[in-house]
């Protein structure tokens, strides 16, 4: 009951100085929506960013480093044991550069529960053939539905999907800058000379185009059996063995594992692109850092309006605490109109950063790095509009607090005297 | 709630005073109220006369509990208000105590019916409604229930002075109290207020005490406090 008198004094002072309202509304408003709007535009491009090499990624990727042996003989020798041992021109040891027992480790992997998928890469060197001019090339061979469902790798691929590549054994999706060099089509068939002598055509089923030029000059992708052929090799011939996690989190405590347990080279993303989490955590602080001054100087408004409004009202703050009303009552007053002015001005504001972000992610965006990519990317996380009106609601409290306060401070006597 | 044993025997007294005294401290210590002993009985119209700056207005503050800078005790129906805290002083005042100032306070957003019900609806013990028609009933009273759905700023001085006495009234107060009342109004004016305030305490047995600096004015009361440097001197 007595609140209502108060919440109803509050919304008379409001709707008597309308324009000062709206002002301090719109200041919410505009600091709310440019909120939203830049967190879910940065995101979105953060999320664009590091999809485009996080995605594609392997959270752990195993593979076989050619290096020197770690243990020369010598060490193994009773006879030189405790002596400092010098060897010059140590070289690496002479092996394929295939992943040991990679089928059974594989099939171990996909059971693990923290595993979300294993797929298997065949990395074969070749070299393009157009009449007598030879091209450096890299063929992957790729499981390819699995490589599209773990690592997006319909994202790189004009012109064709993935299962067109899955359903043609002799298909290639060849990368985009040698086909241009090469004057090839989709359909046409390109001539391949792999490192052992042999002579491939394959049919061009796509273009593979990742945004990186020298990528796409080099690298095409095969099926793994194509792949393996190329390399002259047999099924159980896997360079790289690509994993993905539930979790990226577990990706270091997982590649620490695998590596342990079957004595493999596996190397971890964050390892592996420590300057991507870089890059995205810098642009969050901008984000959050330009969000949070444009709230406080829409507070400093409210602030402001206010405490001008206190000054205009001492008498009737006089007259109030007079007839009864209490130094909370007067402050809750004045804290209800913050409230209102933040709630009214936060609602509008989640509202435009809505629509501006929706305009955004409608603005054609074209780019060479994701071909499939029109529109500028916005994140539409329902959690920034509850950050938003949480800020809203915090900020405006405290804008209201103090020169509530004050209201509540002041003595009638002294105005009423004062007359 | 401190209830001090009544020094006095009688229980008539709604207000009480004892030893009240208070002093500015800037720039140099004035004592300004010395010794205040002074009491109103219930349905007495009492008038604090004497000249100006002889401390007439500044007791009325203590007595209205809105100033708790004193030494010494108040009581209000026998209930001690000194050393009460800020909330508790303004449920004594919404629930007990009515003002009328010289200039009238009118809230200038709010009709002249919603600031009657104002300090009604503060106290919260009665419904909407009810405290609509006892506001409308207290506008009757004073004549000036035509002009209850005006904004308090499109009435004349008069009118206004006897919205806030409706006002005052809105909670039943055991006291009413006043700080030149009449003193911005045309003598018919003035008049207009010195009989419903009689009224009231004749008729309604709620006390009055007003602070005047009219002659005329005090004599018509019941009785004169009168007051010079800071002391009750008849």
């Amino acid at each position: 009951m007595s609140n209502g008198v108060l919440i109803q004094i509050a919304k008379t002072h409001l709707l008597t100085r309308k324009k000062q309202s709206a002002i301090a509304s719109l200041g919410v408003t505009f600091g709310i929506g440019t909120f939203i709007v830049l967190v879910s535009f940065m995101t979105g491009l953060n999320g664009l960013l590091d999809g485009l090499i996080l995605n594609r990624t392997p959270h752990v990727r195993i593979y076989n480093e050619v290096k020197p042996n770690p243990v020369q003989p010598i060490e193994k020798s009773e006879r030189f044991k405790g002596s400092v041992n010098m060897i010059h021109s140590i070289k690496p040891k002479q092996e394929l550069s295939s992943v040991r027992n990679s089928l059974p480790m594989m099939a171990v992997l996909k059971k693990n529960p923290l595993i979300k998928g294993v797929t298997p890469q065949v990395s074969a060197r070749i070299f393009y053939q157009s009449g007598s001019v030879l091209l450096n090339g890299n063929a992957i061979g790729i499981d390819v539905l699995e490589e599209d469902r773990l690592f997006n790798f319909k994202q790189y691929i004009v012109g064709a999907n993935p299962s067109d590549l899955a359903n043609n054994e002799n298909g290639i999706v060849l990368g985009i800058g040698v086909a241009k060099k090469l004057s090839l089509n989709i359909g046409d068939r390109v001539q391949m000379l792999s490192s052992t002598g042999a002579t491939f055509r394959l049919k061009i089923v796509g273009f593979f185009q990742s945004g990186l030029a020298d990528l796409d000059k080099m690298q095409s992708y095969v099926n793994v059996k194509m792949a393996q052929r190329i390399a002259g090799q047999g099924n159980n011939f896997i360079t790289d063995i690509s994993v993905k996690l539930y979790d990226i989190e577990k990706a270091k405590y997982m590649s620490d594992q695998i590596a342990n347990t079957y004595g493999v080279n596996a190397i971890d993303i964050k390892t592996a692109n420590a300057q991507f989490e870089t890059g995205t955590s810098i642009r969050n602080i901008i984000t959050y850092a330009v969000s949070i001054t444009l709230l406080i100087v829409a507070g400093f408004g409210i602030y402001n309006i206010l405490n001008m409004v206190i000054y205009e009202k001492m008498n009737d703050i006089a007259i109030l605490k007079a007839t009864g009303f209490s130094g909370s009552d007067v402050k809750k007053i004045f804290i209800y109109q913050a409230m209102f002015i933040g709630i009214v001005g936060g609602l509008l504001g989640l509202l435009l950063g809505g629509v501006m972000s929706y305009a955004i992610s409608k603005a054609p965006f074209e780019t060479e790095a994701i071909p499939t990519v029109k529109t500028f990317p916005v994140n539409f996380d329902p959690l920034f509009y509850l950050i938003g009106s949480v800020f809203a609601l915090i900020t405006t409290f405290f804008a209201g607090y103090l020169p509530a306060k004050k209201a509540s401070k002041i003595d009638p006597v002294d105005i009423i005297r004062g007359q | 709630m401190a209830y001090a044993e009544s020094t006095s025997t009688q229980n008539n007294h709604i207000l009480r005073t004892v030893e009240v005294q208070k002093s500015f401290v800037d720039p140099v210590e004035v004592e300004v109220l010395k010794n205040i002993n002074i009491w109103v009985d219930k349905g007495e119209f009492v008038s604090i006369m004497g000249k100006s700056g002889c401390g007439k207005s500044t007791l009325l503050y203590i007595l209205s509990t809105m100033d708790t800078n004193y030494k010494g005790q108040l009581f209000l129906a026998d209930r001690l208000l000194t050393g009460l805290s800020g909330n508790e002083l303004a449920v004594v005042r919404n629930e007990q105590i009515g003002f009328v100032f010289q200039f009238h306070y009118l809230l200038p957003e709010f009709s002249v019916l919603h600031n009657v019900m104002m300090p009604g609806l503060k106290l919260g013990k009665k419904s909407r409604e009810e405290v609509e028609f006892d506001a409308m009933k207290q506008l009757r009273l004073l004549g000036v229930d035509d002009q209850a759905t005006k904004k308090a700023t499109q009435i004349s001085g008069g009118q206004k002075q006897r919205v806030a006495i409706a006002r005052a009234l809105i909670n039943e107060p055991k006291i009413i109290m006043g700080d030149e009342p009449t003193g911005n109004l045309d003598s018919r004016n003035a008049d207009i207020v010195f009989d419903i305030f009689k009224e009231l305490s004749s008729e309604l047995g709620t006390s009055l005490l007003v602070v005047t600096h009219d002659a005329d004015f005090a004599k018509r009361t019941d009785r004169i406090i009168e007051m010079a440097d800071g002391r009750v001197i008849s």
